[in-house]
């Protein structure tokens, strides 16, 4: 495995975790385990409520403390666990190390002050510049967003821009304080199409030219194959599938990467249905034994009444099926 | 580039300037009356010495119990003090009093509904349980018997009817900053490295204010209907001093030959609490979020 890299900046091992109910404890992730180094951008993928925004909101704890329980495994975020860092080391740590784009631009920003105010509380809280320093800083960040009159747009207060403004506005803001890795959840999903792709360039440029790492949450397969080094593919808490972009799109090795892929408009036939993953998510508060895909899966058979295990299946991937499992033994 | 221009705005809007104000205030003029009646009122505070023709308790034998003519508009009461005059100067104490109960209630009530939402635990607990130990009771019985146990004086009446009208507010503002916390922003901020004590004054804080500053407008109008009843029945305002609820009261003995005695200093009473009333609905329609800012 990879993940022994010395310049890790967040490495995930096994880890479970589950929400209190009044029904129970729900079981939302069933040891993940993934990791992030220096200056790549890793894509974690699935659908709705398989745990992926969990997972990373596990690692800056920024989980409601009473309701979610860490059951096992453990997270390394710059070498120390973030359950046990202090209120005030886990305010160094977010925003300058790690920071977060969220999904709504529309409620990320605070109604009463103006996005000027805002960028440079944000550039102040982390580094030693004066105000007009400061606010020299947020143009020039809101100018590497494509925002052509910064200045302006500081004046402003968050109603006045369109969604796709306030996004490069808390993209700016993500990347201020210089952090060595950005947390982008589903950033694109409430725009439209058209400012997505320019939302996704400008993370990625940016990125880039300050390598930065960036682990970017999303259902949209098309997205992250063009933006991510590697990918995460997690269903129902648990990591299905791991490796390049490359390799993985060109041949996914578990049947639910591949069904996520054939969903994709682009890579099917013209005036045919789009195909759907039949079924549901697992009831995930009495989730069944074995591969949690089994019921969706075309492929199951009896092996597949025990968990399968995230094996290696070539070089730097990985994948949780059986039916890989003993091809690769086969091979 | 073809980018840039989409979602710039061509010119700021206008900020919260008179202009913008007016344009609100003019769809409703239910809000116009109320607050002309509030401005009214205002400059009466200011200006009494200026606008009385007399002195407010100057005694006058020979004018007893005067009818309203062109001297007295409001005729005169038992010992000939023009009622005009200490209508005028009874808003400094009624008005005046209830700005200030509502000053002091809001401000403490929305720092302590505040803390007691972003601590949470025991300490939220204990708060709010003692609040609806206060809200149990009914505010001006409570209002009565803590001016009493005060002793009888316009100050204390003033902080006994702070005191009961605290509740409300950390109510409120414990409301807004529990929905508050969980909104995006401030997660957004807590994941920039945002301290507790930030959050509530950058993120919380103002943004719970303006149902605060609905409920105190709308707040005011009651207020100076309580501060008048515990004057009208002795806790409140003593005897030289003008005040609208203690002038009713002495007022009543003379109703039935002397009706303008009475009726001049309810109807102020009457008139202040409506205006704050209908200023307060007002405001609380423009602030209302779910309405935009129209």
């Amino acid at each position: 495995m990879t993940a022994a890299d010395g310049d890790s900046l967040l490495e995930i091992s096994d880890l479970s975790l589950e929400f209190r109910t009044y029904r129970g404890p729900i079981k939302a992730l069933n040891g993940v385990s993934l990791n992030v180094r220096a200056g790549e951008i890793v894509g974690v993928v699935g659908e709705s409520g398989c745990g992926k925004s969990v997972t990373m909101m596990a690692a800056t704890r920024l989980l409601p403390e009473g309701s979610a329980r860490i059951t096992g495994g453990g997270i390394r975020l710059f070498g120390s666990d973030p359950m046990k860092l202090s209120e005030r080391d886990l305010q160094h740590v977010r925003g300058r190390l790690v920071s977060t784009i969220f999904q709504e631009p529309m409620n990320a920003l605070n109604p009463t002050r103006r996005i000027g105010e805002q960028v440079i509380e944000v550039i102040r809280r982390h580094q030693r510049l004066d105000k007009s320093a400061a606010a020299g800083k947020a143009a020039s960040l809101l100018r590497d967003m494509l925002i052509s009159e910064p200045e302006r747009i500081m004046q402003s207060y968050p109603f006045e821009l369109s969604g796709g403004m306030r996004q490069r506005v808390l993209i700016a803001m993500a990347f201020s304080c210089e952090p060595k890795l950005i947390i982008a959840d589903e950033p694109t999903t409430a725009l439209d199409v058209t400012v997505q792709a320019l939302i996704l360039s400008l993370i990625k440029q940016k990125a880039r030219s300050t390598g930065t790492a960036v682990v970017f949450i999303s259902h949209d397969m098309a997205v992250v194959s063009q933006l991510c080094d590697r990918l995460y593919v997690l269903y129902a808490g648990r990591v299905a599938e791991a490796g390049t972009t490359a390799s993985v799109l060109a041949a996914p090795a578990h049947p639910y990467t591949r069904a996520l892929i054939r969903c994709l408009p682009g890579l099917a036939p013209p005036k045919q249905l789009l195909e759907q993953i039949p079924g549901t998510l697992p009831d995930l508060l009495d989730p069944p034994a074995g591969c949690l895909f089994r019921a969706r899966c075309r492929e199951a058979n009896e092996r597949c009444v025990a968990v399968p295990p995230l094996a290696a299946i070539e070089p730097a991937r990985r994948a949780a099926c059986w039916r890989r499992i003993e091809e690769t033994q086969a091979a | 580039m073809a980018v840039d221009g989409i979602a710039a705005p061509r010119r700021a809007a206008p900020r919260l300037g008179i202009g913008r104000l007016w344009y609100r205030v003019k769809g409703s003029p239910l809000t116009l009356i109320g607050a002309a009646i509030g401005l009214l009122v205002l400059i009466v505070i200011i200006a009494a010495p200026v606008l009385a023709p007399y002195p407010p308790d100057k005694i006058s034998l020979s004018a007893r119990l005067a009818a309203p003519s062109l001297q007295h508009f409001f005729g005169t009461d038992e010992v000939g003090r023009d009622l005009f005059s200490r209508v005028l100067f009874g808003a400094r104490a009624s008005c005046g009093i209830a700005f200030a109960i509502v000053i002091i209630s809001t401000v403490i009530g929305s720092i302590v509904g505040c803390l007691s939402g972003v601590i949470g635990g025991v300490v939220d607990t204990a708060i709010m349980r003692l609040m609806d130990v206060f809200l149990a009771l009914p505010a001006l019985i409570l209002a009565m018997a803590l001016a009493a146990a005060l002793g009888p004086s316009l100050f204390n009446a003033m902080l006994a009817v702070a005191v009961v009208r605290v509740p409300a507010y950390v109510r409120l503002a414990r409301g807004q900053t529990l929905s508050l916390r969980n909104r995006t922003y401030v997660k957004a901020s807590r994941s920039f490295g945002a301290s507790p004590g930030y959050l509530l004054r950058w993120h919380i804080l103002p943004n719970a204010l303006s149902p605060i500053i609905v409920q105190a407008t709308l707040d005011l109008g009651g207020t100076i209907l309580t501060a008048a009843a515990l004057s009208f029945i002795g806790l409140g305002a003593q005897p030289p001093t003008s005040e609208w609820g203690s002038m009713v009261s002495s007022g009543r003995n003379y109703f039935l030959d002397q009706w303008w005695y009475v009726t001049f200093p309810g109807l102020a009473i009457l008139v202040s609490a409506m205006g704050f009333n209908l200023l307060g609905d007002g405001l609380r329609d423009m602030l209302d979020p779910r309405l935009g800012g129209r």
